[in-house]
């Protein structure tokens, strides 16, 4: 199965102006980054916020405290510049094919997997982790998710973010679609069910891990590593 | 500021305000980096970037240190970010971005990549973002770039305290919102208003509507 996208109307659900700002600024952890960035590449409304936000990040440079720097700085600059490069992180293969379509920075983060096909987590649903060694103590998975099919209850703490990448689900706030961006608030509990024809497959961001509250979740959780 | 300041000859603006003349001098030197940063993309030329280097090293370094960086990472990190601004100024586009957000991305960006050792997830130009359909006008029609980073810094000196408080812990300390909420010890709903209120008086400042 090949994910693709389908580019239908502008998202109805979009990041929060905390979010954006927070992603400017540099100071959310790596997974939800993500999402924030990836939502931006669907959303011109959200890029467009989040370029504010960057100007502020200008400004406050504009305005900083110079600090004086080494007095042969700029020599040692030019010669940064004329060493060759630093090799980028070896690459360990092209994105596959079943996820080509993906938003850019979805690709940067799949090509530095070692291993990119979907892994049964548990009856219809499979899963890509994207932040195997769980650095920074959130996470950041694919989810491809079959239809009818329903996410185990969980609360959470700290941020969660849910970007729609194909199909479709609905939960207790709304129904989210391709491009939509599920910003929950700190304590929510929710259960998204998938409710497209074809699979659902999001990216599931978390500030920290995930808390399943069922009785299905807990059983779940070991399997789900969140 | 001071420098920009003492780079001007107040006698020559007469009887203008004088936030008025900062704003008149900041676009003149503004102009004069963005020129530079063309020279560099087109002629490879290193007078040019001695120019951007003189204005922005120290800058980015004194940002580093605000944000905690010991002064050494600090000023291994700002000569990185220059070499940075050198390789891809060809990527620049002074329609898009004011020179000093251009900047800002890349010293943030790299900063990350060096503190926490994995690359902060970003956009690259062709990701796409700036191709979608958007019934907005084009940011530069409506202020040109120079006057945009007047008119966000004018705002943001005029926040209101407890907004000019969330933006600095999220520059300055690395904080997310989540974080903020739990330091000052507020709901996580007053910090989010908070920022969101901050952002729609920039926005507002740069003639933008609500929707
Ligand atoms: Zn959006």
């Amino acid at each position: 199965m090949t994910y693709h996208s389908v580019k239908t109307s502008p998202p109805n659900h979009h990041a929060s102006d905390a979010l954006l700002l927070s992603y400017a600024a540099g100071a959310l952890p790596s997974g939800v980054a993500l999402a924030v960035a990836a939502h931006t590449t669907l959303c011109a409304d959200c890029a467009h916020r989040a370029a504010v936000a960057e100007d502020i990040g200008g400004s406050l440079l504009d305005r900083a405290e110079p600090a004086a720097l080494c007095p042969d700085a700029l020599a040692r600059t030019f010669g940064r510049i004329e060493a060759p490069e630093a090799t980028p992180p070896p690459r360990m293969h092209d994105v596959p094919p079943h996820l080509a379509g993906l938003p850019g920075p979805l690709r940067a983060a799949v090509n530095a997997l070692p291993d990119t096909r979907w892994r049964l987590l548990a009856p219809g649903i499979r899963q890509i982790d994207l932040n195997p060694g769980a650095r920074g103590g959130g996470s950041s998975r694919l989810f491809r998710i079959s239809p009818g099919t329903t996410l185990p209850h969980h609360g959470h703490a700290g941020i969660e973010l849910t970007l729609i990448l194909q199909g479709s689900f609905t939960d207790e706030v709304g129904r989210f679609q391709v491009g939509d961006l599920a910003e929950l608030e700190d304590d929510v509990v929710h259960q998204p069910i998938v409710d497209s024809a074809e699979d659902c497959i999001c990216l599931i961001a978390t500030e920290a891990p995930l808390r399943f509250s069922s009785l299905l979740g807990r059983l779940m959780q070991p399997l789900f590593g969140l | 500021m001071a420098v920009q300041l003492q780079a001007c000859d107040p006698v020559d603006r007469g009887a203008r305000k004088e936030d008025m003349m900062v704003g008149v001098m900041v676009e003149d030197e503004r102009a004069a980096l963005a020129g530079h940063l063309r020279a560099v993309a087109e002629r490879r030329d290193k007078a040019a970037f001695a120019a951007l280097f003189a204005f922005y090293a120290p800058r980015v370094k004194g940002y580093l240190i605000r944000q905690g960086c010991q002064p050494a990472q600090a000023e291994d990190l700002a000569q990185e970010v220059m070499a940075a601004v050198w390789r891809k100024a060809g990527l620049y586009d002074p329609a898009k971005a004011e020179a000093s957000t251009w900047v800002f991305t890349i010293a943030r960006n790299l900063r990350i990549d060096a503190i926490r050792r994995e690359r902060y997830p970003q956009v690259e130009l062709d990701d796409g973002a700036r191709e979608l359909p958007d019934d907005r006008p084009a940011a530069d029609d409506v202020v040109s770039t120079g006057q945009r980073a007047r008119l966000v810094q004018r705002a943001i000196a005029t926040l209101p305290p407890d907004q000019a408080e969330v933006i600095r812990q999220s520059f300055f300390q690395d904080k997310a919102h989540t974080a903020i909420a739990e330091d000052l010890g507020l709901p996580l709903g007053t910090v989010k208003s908070r920022m969101r209120l901050a952002m729609i008086k920039i926005r507002a400042a740069l003639g933008e509507q609500e929707p």
